[in-house]
Order: structure tokens, then C-alpha cells, then sequence
């Protein structure tokens, strides 16, 4: 198959003189040259929804900000990726989440509210997000109070990913969330329990119901877990699943966005069906 | 995409359009297809004569399958099976994806051989983009065929009967290896009734759940004068085993490899230790095999690997470090320099075709189920998997799946409402070979006609009671995609509340 010769774009970024092919993203052109944009809503296997606005950069001669991860690099272009007025996007972008949910699962925010000096407390009556965790199946849970709307979830249950279509946003404003048509419960839903939603979840919103357990029984030690590459069994596709493990017992199963198997998308069995490696007649106590 | 199923599965929905063909008429189908693409001249003439041979025998043959004989034996729509022929032909790249069925016939490997021939038909093989793709049902199908499970292969497709091979394995491992190819697992039942099998060694597989006409092979397993099974769970079969060796679970307790549909081999690894007493298979097999007197040295999954790779030349460039660094290698990858075969087949794009003979077109023939349906056995039954099991259940019923609802017998609205059942009644199933009890599940877009259960519950519906053993001699397998049933009311008079 012969492709169309992508000519090539010369642009320049944070003062350095970049050249990529055509259709090029920024936030491709950054990574590839060093430079890092943070990113939500963003992910290798999904398209760009351009939800979050935290991967905004300066684009010269434009008014607004824009949005690295989706826009292309134009010739001639000057980009600046962390100005100031970039900061005092992102650190309001940080602010306004950190308002409304439950960050506290997100490492990789609570890295970026440090350096750029998000503050939530200045806002004095700031309206969160307060619901009881969902717990509807032995799968996975449903926390909205961690919910960002970053629309992940949506994408890959649509047409990013399992084409299932089960979830969307519903709601306007603040009463806006992630939901099964009138709210159905899941397990009566179109939901085929994939859990693509889960695996593209930046928040844990979505979580293993065997991590949500582990959590909450004061036992969660990070120190005591491993993640292990390996194959799974259940058909000839050949995922990797990269499984989660504390004290020799799994508590959740990824896979790798960057695969070229599958693209991190794995099945209901793949993703969920490991238990039989350890229930009581395999796995005793006194086995470990 | 084009969906070719006698049921209206979650694919057949996806589909630009369904093709809902009887059970066993594949070959009506293919062949049509093929009679279509050649009248409306979309066939590869350049393809064919340069890579092919016995087109116009297949030509000839195929003559007799017009689209309106093929739709009285399918049940498809002349439109339809033209409307596929002209989209498949006309398609720049085009793939056909199978799995169970099309394999599980009493004649699986002629329905094969018949989309074969409309790839080559067509140029759509060896090339990106198209192909003939069967699907794996497990991670390691593709891999156990490479390395010689198979009655008359060493590892690497090398023949029992290549004297030469065979010295090469007989070097190595300090003993003789028998010249003659062995039964496959049909065959090896065949050979249990017959009282020429006494002893069997079983490596993770359950027949005396997963097997056609299931209650025979119990027979014959217990009538066994010794059964050895190894596996992770003690199955219905380790049950009747004399001994039963512990083994650990592949893909999450041990080190190895395993091959995939596509021949990507890719190493697994253990994220957690298994309980105690159980051992890595290939030390189990190692120690029994060092108890019957041979000197195998393998101490690691690595190490044994590396033996594979010094006499399977198609596997010799697969390095752990490579298989690790490149995320798996496709096979044959002959050296160490060696990237991998992403097409199985480009040679038939080759100049000359890389040395290979030209690729035969098959003749191959309509021939129904061999259980046909009767007055007293009216219905067709078919059996398939729920997305969220697993063949006979012992790995998926460790979760609790919210979509899985147990097994059921799906029919359609007409003949539910012909036989006077509602949703959910219990009814009699009975075939020739067996009887038993299933809930009724009614299907609005089931044909009418057909019966449609899984299997992955036979602690409570014994399915395989009522399966078909009828197997295709050339590949061995059972025709488990095609029985007769007669459906009974329970109570007669059953209050339609």
C-alpha cells in the first residue's frame, strides 16, 4: 500500500526551531522534541476530546489558548507550552476540579496542583461533586464524587474502543455526569463489562471492586505490590495483561496502551476473570 | 462487514449485513460465491494464473451452485449472497474471519478449503489488509501445534517420519523417537473403545465434560486401567484419574511461552506463586520423564526454550531478550537477525512464488449435517460460547459476571409458541444419544427451526449428553455445531400465567 508523502512543518517551540511531518499534534511534537504538556482527558488509544483544557498551550495570533493535544502544527508557527498565561490556565483548569471531586486517587493531579500551585481553598463555597460510591456488581465500582467528565469512559465504551455505546453524559452544568440511559443499573444495561472504561480511568472513579475493597480495609500498602506482564489465556488474540498484585494476591488487571495487539482494550474475561487463580480450593492461607 | 451466522449473534448486529445460512451449508455458500465472482468476471485473473492451479476444474465444479440453488440450501436471499460475492471481490482488502463454525462439521476441513478458494479466487491472501484468519479459542492453540502436539509432528512442523529430524531430537535427548505418527484425540477414543489405549495421560483439558456424546466418553475413561491428570483444578476428569499432578496456571504462575492466532509467540510470566504442591508442567513432565530413563536437563522455562530454538529452525531467532524487546515474534524467524513473518503467505505475491508449489483450489461439495433432522427429532441444535464464559466453565465460574444467566435453550417465538411454551418453562431435550432438562429462553430474532445452547455449565445442564459425536476424519473433530432434538413439555397443560 502506497500513502500519500506528508510534507514536512517548521514551527517553532518554546524558542527551539522543530520540524515534524504534516498533521502532527503539538502535544506529539513536544513529546517527540522533550517537552512535556500535562494531560487528562487525553490518551494514546483514544481521539482527542479536548474536555479538560489542560494541555492548552499559546499559539501567537491566537486569542484563545489551544489545545496541544488536537492541534495540528502549522508552518511558522510560535508555541509557547508553559508561559504564563499557560500557568494561570492550568492552575485554574486544577483549581476548579479540585473543588468539585475527590482527587485524592490521582497521583499524577496531585502532582500537577503542586507545581503549579493550585489552591482550592481560596474558593469559599465551592459545590462538590457527593454521591454514594456505586456498587451494583462484584466488577467494578462507580465513585462520582472522583468523576472529572474527562468523557474517557465514554469514548472507549463507544467508538474508540467496544462500539457497546452502554454509557454518555447526561445532565447539564453541574449536574452533569457519566450515565447508562435513565440511569439503568449497569448489569441491565447495554454495559458487556469490558471494563475499557476502567482501564482509561485517570481518577480511579472506576476501580476494580478487589482494589475498592483493598482500599477500604486500611490494607492498600503500595509497597507491598507488583505489576507483571504476561498473556492472556482465554482466546488466541494474545493481550498482555499487566497484573496487579499485593501479597501474591491480584487485586486488578491492565494492559498496555501502547500495544500493538490491542491498544491496552481488553474483554470481560481478560479483565475480570482471574479469580479462579486464587479462590479458597486453589489458594489457602497457609499457602503464603 | 459481513456477518455469516445461522443466529443473529452481537457481531451479526454490527454488520452491514447478516447472512442467516442453515447449519452445515457453508460449502453451498462458499461456492456460490465463488460461481457469482467468476460470472461477473471480479475474479483475479492475474493472481490466479501466476500463483494458483485447478482453476478451471474449480470453475466446472462450481458451475452447478447458482444463487438460487445455493439460497434453497442455505436459506439466504439470492440478493444477499450476490450482493456478498460483488462486495468481497470488489473490496481492495478483504479478510474472512472464522472460528468454531465453520471447524466443528463432520466435514470442518472442506468448509475451510471452500474460503480458501475465494481468497485465492480473489488475490485476497498474503497481503495487508487480507487473509484467512481462523480465530483461536485459547492463547496457546496455534503454539501446542508448533511444538509437536500433534500425532505425526516434532516441534517446528518437522515430520515423525523425516528420518533426519528425528536424529536431530534423538541427539539431543539421548533416546530413540518412535518413527510412526501417533492418534489424535478422536482417533485415541476410538482406540480406548477398542481396548487398544489402557493408560492416558491428560494435560489440562476436561473431556469427560467438554466431549461430544460425553456420557460414552466417561465410559471409556473409566474403563481405563490407568488415567493420569494434570492440571490446575481437580475437573470432572482429574476426578476419575488414578493420579493427579498439581500443576501451576500458566499464563499467572510460570514463565514461558505461548503462541498466538496471528503465530506471535509471547512470553508469560508469574505474578503470583502457586500453592503449595503445585509445580510448573514442564517440571512435572521433566521428572517423569527422567523417572522412564531419558536425561532432560531443562531447569528453566528459558533454557528449555533455548532447546526448542536449536532444533525448530522456524523458532531459532526468537530469543527471550528479542521476544521481550520487540513484544513477541511472528513465526518462522529463522535467525537471530530475522524480524519476524507478518504474512504467512506473501510468497504467492513472489516472482517465483519463493520456490513454492502454486496453491491448489479445492473442489469441495454441499453434504447437510450427518444427523438429519426427523420427525421425531424435528429441531437443529447448535451450541456456542457466552462472552463472558469459558468452554466447560472450571476458569470463568470463578467470577461473578453480572451478563452471564446460566444456560439456557434459546428458540424462536414460532416454535416456542408451536409447542405451547412460555419464557423460561423447563422442558425434555432429548437427541439420539441422551436426555435432559433446560430452562426455555425465547428468542424474537432466533430462525425458526433452530436450538441454540452454550456449555458452560454442566454441573447443571450436561449438554455434551446430548452433542454429537460424528467427527471429520480429516481433522478429528466432532461435529458438535450440528445435532437433532426433539423439544417436551414437562407438564402438559402448564398454566400460561
Amino acid at each position: 500500500m502506497t500513502r500519500d508523502t506528508k510534507t514536512d512543518v517548521t514551527f517553532s517551540l518554546n524558542d527551539l526551531t522543530v520540524t515534524v511531518p504534516e498533521g502532527t499534534t503539538i502535544l506529539e511534537a513536544a513529546r517527540e522534541a522533550g517537552v512535556e504538556i500535562p494531560t487528562l482527558c487525553w490518551a494514546s488509544n483514544l481521539t482527542p476530546v479536548n474536555a479538560c483544557r489542560l494541555c492548552v498551550v499559546e499559539l501567537q495570533g491566537s486569542r484563545t489558548l489551544v489545545p496541544a493535544c488536537s492541534r495540528e502544527c502549522e508552518p511558522n508557527a510560535v508555541i509557547h507550552t508553559d508561559s504564563e498565561r499557560v500557568a494561570l490556565s492550568r492552575k485554574m483548569v486544577l483549581e476548579f476540579l479540585d473543588t468539585t471531586n475527590d482527587l485524592t486517587e490521582s497521583p499524577d493531579l496531585q502532582n500537577l496542583i503542586d507545581r503549579y500551585g493550585a489552591d482550592s481553598s481560596r474558593y469559599s463555597k465551592p459545590k462538590r461533586m457527593d454521591e454514594d460510591v456505586k456498587i451494583e456488581d462484584d466488577l467494578f465500582i462507580r465513585a462520582y464524587d472522583r468523576c472529572v467528565l474527562c468523557y474517557k469512559c465514554v469514548e472507549a465504551c463507544g467508538d474508540d474502543a467496544q462500539f457497546t455505546f452502554a454509557i454518555s453524559m447526561a445532565g447539564r452544568g453541574s449536574d452533569m455526569r457519566v450515565s447508562t440511559e435513565f440511569e439503568t443499573p449497569l448489569p441491565d444495561s447495554a454495559c458487556v463489562y469490558c471494563g475499557n472504561c476502567v482501564g482509561v480511568c485517570p481518577t480511579n472513579a472506576l476501580q476494580f471492586k478487589a482494589e475498592f475493597d483493598l482500599r477500604q480495609s486500611e490494607d492498600w500498602d503500595p509497597q507491598r505490590q507488583t505489576s507483571t506482564d504476561t498473556i492472556c489465556s482465554y482466546c488466541g488474540v494474545g493481550c498482555t495483561l499487566e497484573v496487579h498484585t499485593q501479597d501474591n494476591e491480584i487485586f486488578k488487571v491492565t494492559s498496555p496502551s501502547d500495544h500493538s495487539v490491542t491498544s491496552g482494550h481488553l474483554c470481560v474475561k481478560g479483565r475480570f476473570g482471574w479469580q479462579y487463580v486464587q479462590p479458597p480450593t486453589r489458594r489457602s492461607p497457609t499457602n503464603h | 462487514m459481513y456477518a455469516v451466522d445461522p443466529r443473529r449473534t452481537a457481531s451479526a448486529k454490527f454488520a452491514d449485513s447478516w447472512l442467516g445460512l442453515d447449519v452445515g451449508t457453508d460449502i453451498a455458500l462458499a461456492n456460490a460465491l465463488a460461481r457469482e465472482i467468476i460470472h461477473a468476471n471480479l475474479h483475479d485473473r492475474e493472481f490466479i494464473n501466476h500463483a494458483t492451479s485447478g482453476f478451471e476444474a474449480f470453475s466446472e465444479h462450481v458451475e452447478s451452485y447458482t444463487l438460487d440453488y445455493a439460497s434453497e440450501i442455505t436459506g439466504i436471499p439470492p440478493a444477499a449472497i450476490k450482493d456478498l460475492a460483488h462486495r468481497y471481490a470488489e473490496a481492495p482488502t478483504a479478510q474472512i474471519l472464522w472460528t468454531l463454525g465453520i471447524t466443528e462439521h463432520h466435514n470442518g476441513v472442506d468448509n475451510v478449503l471452500s474460503l480458501c478458494n475465494l481468497a485465492l479466487l480473489t488475490g485476497h491472501v498474503g497481503r495487508w489488509g487480507s487473509g484467512l484468519v481462523p480465530l483461536r479459542g485459547q492463547n496457546n492453540v496455534q503454539g501446542g501445534g508448533d511444538m509437536g502436539a500433534l500425532p505425526n509432528k516434532l516441534p517446528g512442523f518437522q515430520d515423525v517420519t523425516d528420518d533426519h529430524a528425528r536424529q536431530k531430537f534423538s541427539a539431543m535427548y539421548g533416546v530413540d523417537i518412535n518413527p510412526r505418527p501417533g492418534l489424535h484425540l478422536t482417533q485415541m477414543f476410538e482406540a480406548m473403545d477398542q481396548g487398544e489405549i489402557k493408560a492416558l495421560y491428560v494435560i489440562g483439558e476436561n473431556p469427560a465434560d467438554s466431549e461430544a456424546d460425553v456420557s460414552h466418553t466417561r465410559k471409556l475413561l473409566q474403563g481405563l486401567d490407568f488415567l493420569v491428570v494434570q492440571d490446575i483444578f481437580l475437573t470432572r476428569t482429574a476426578e476419575l484419574a488414578d493420579v493427579v499432578f498439581p500443576a501451576t496456571v500458566g499464563w499467572a504462575e510460570a514463565d514461558g511461552t505461548v503462541t498466538s492466532s496471528e503465530r506471535r509467540v509471547q512470553r508469560v510470566r508469574p505474578a503470583v506463586d502457586g500453592p503449595k504442591g503445585t509445580r510448573h508442567d514442564h517440571l512435572i513432565i521433566g521428572d517423569l520423564a527422567k523417572r522412564l530413563g531419558a536425561t532432560w536437563s531443562a531447569e528453566s522455562a528459558e533454557e528449555l526454550w533455548n532447546e526448542v530454538r536449536s532444533l525448530s529452525p522456524m523458532h531459532t531467532g526468537m530469543s527471550y531478550e528479542r521476544l521481550e524487546a520487540l513484544d513477541g515474534i511472528q513465526w518462522p524467524c529463522p535467525d537471530i537477525d530475522h524480524p519476524g513473518t507478518p504474512f504467512l503467505h506473501s510468497w504467492l505475491w513472489d516472482k517465483d512464488l519463493g520456490g513454492n508449489p502454486r496453491a491448489p483450489f479445492s473442489l469441495t461439495d454441499h453434504e447437510g449435517p450427518k444427523e438429519e433432522l426427523s420427525e421425531e427429532y424435528p429441531i437443529r441444535l447448535t451450541t456456542g460460547r457466552a462472552l463472558d464464559s469459558y468452554n466447560t466453565g472450571v476458569q470463568s465460574r470463578g467470577y461473578k459476571s453480572p451478563i452471564r444467566s446460566g444456560e439456557q435453550l434459546q428458540v424462536s417465538a414460532a416454535d416456542a409458541a408451536s409447542l405451547n411454551l412460555v419464557q423460561g418453562e423447563l422442558v425434555r431435550v432429548t437427541s439420539p444419544r441422551g436426555s435432559l432438562e433446560m430452562e426455555i429462553d425465547i428468542k424474537g430474532d432466533q430462525p425458526g427451526g433452530l436450538a441454540f445452547t452454550t456449555f458452560h455449565f454442566p454441573e447443571l445442564v450436561d449438554l455434551n449428553l446430548i452433542t454429537n459425536d460424528e467427527w471429520d476424519p480429516k481433522s478429528g473433530t466432532a461435529e458438535f455445531k450440528a445435532a437433532s432434538i426433539k423439544i417436551e413439555k414437562l407438564k402438559a397443560g402448564l398454566d400460561h400465567a
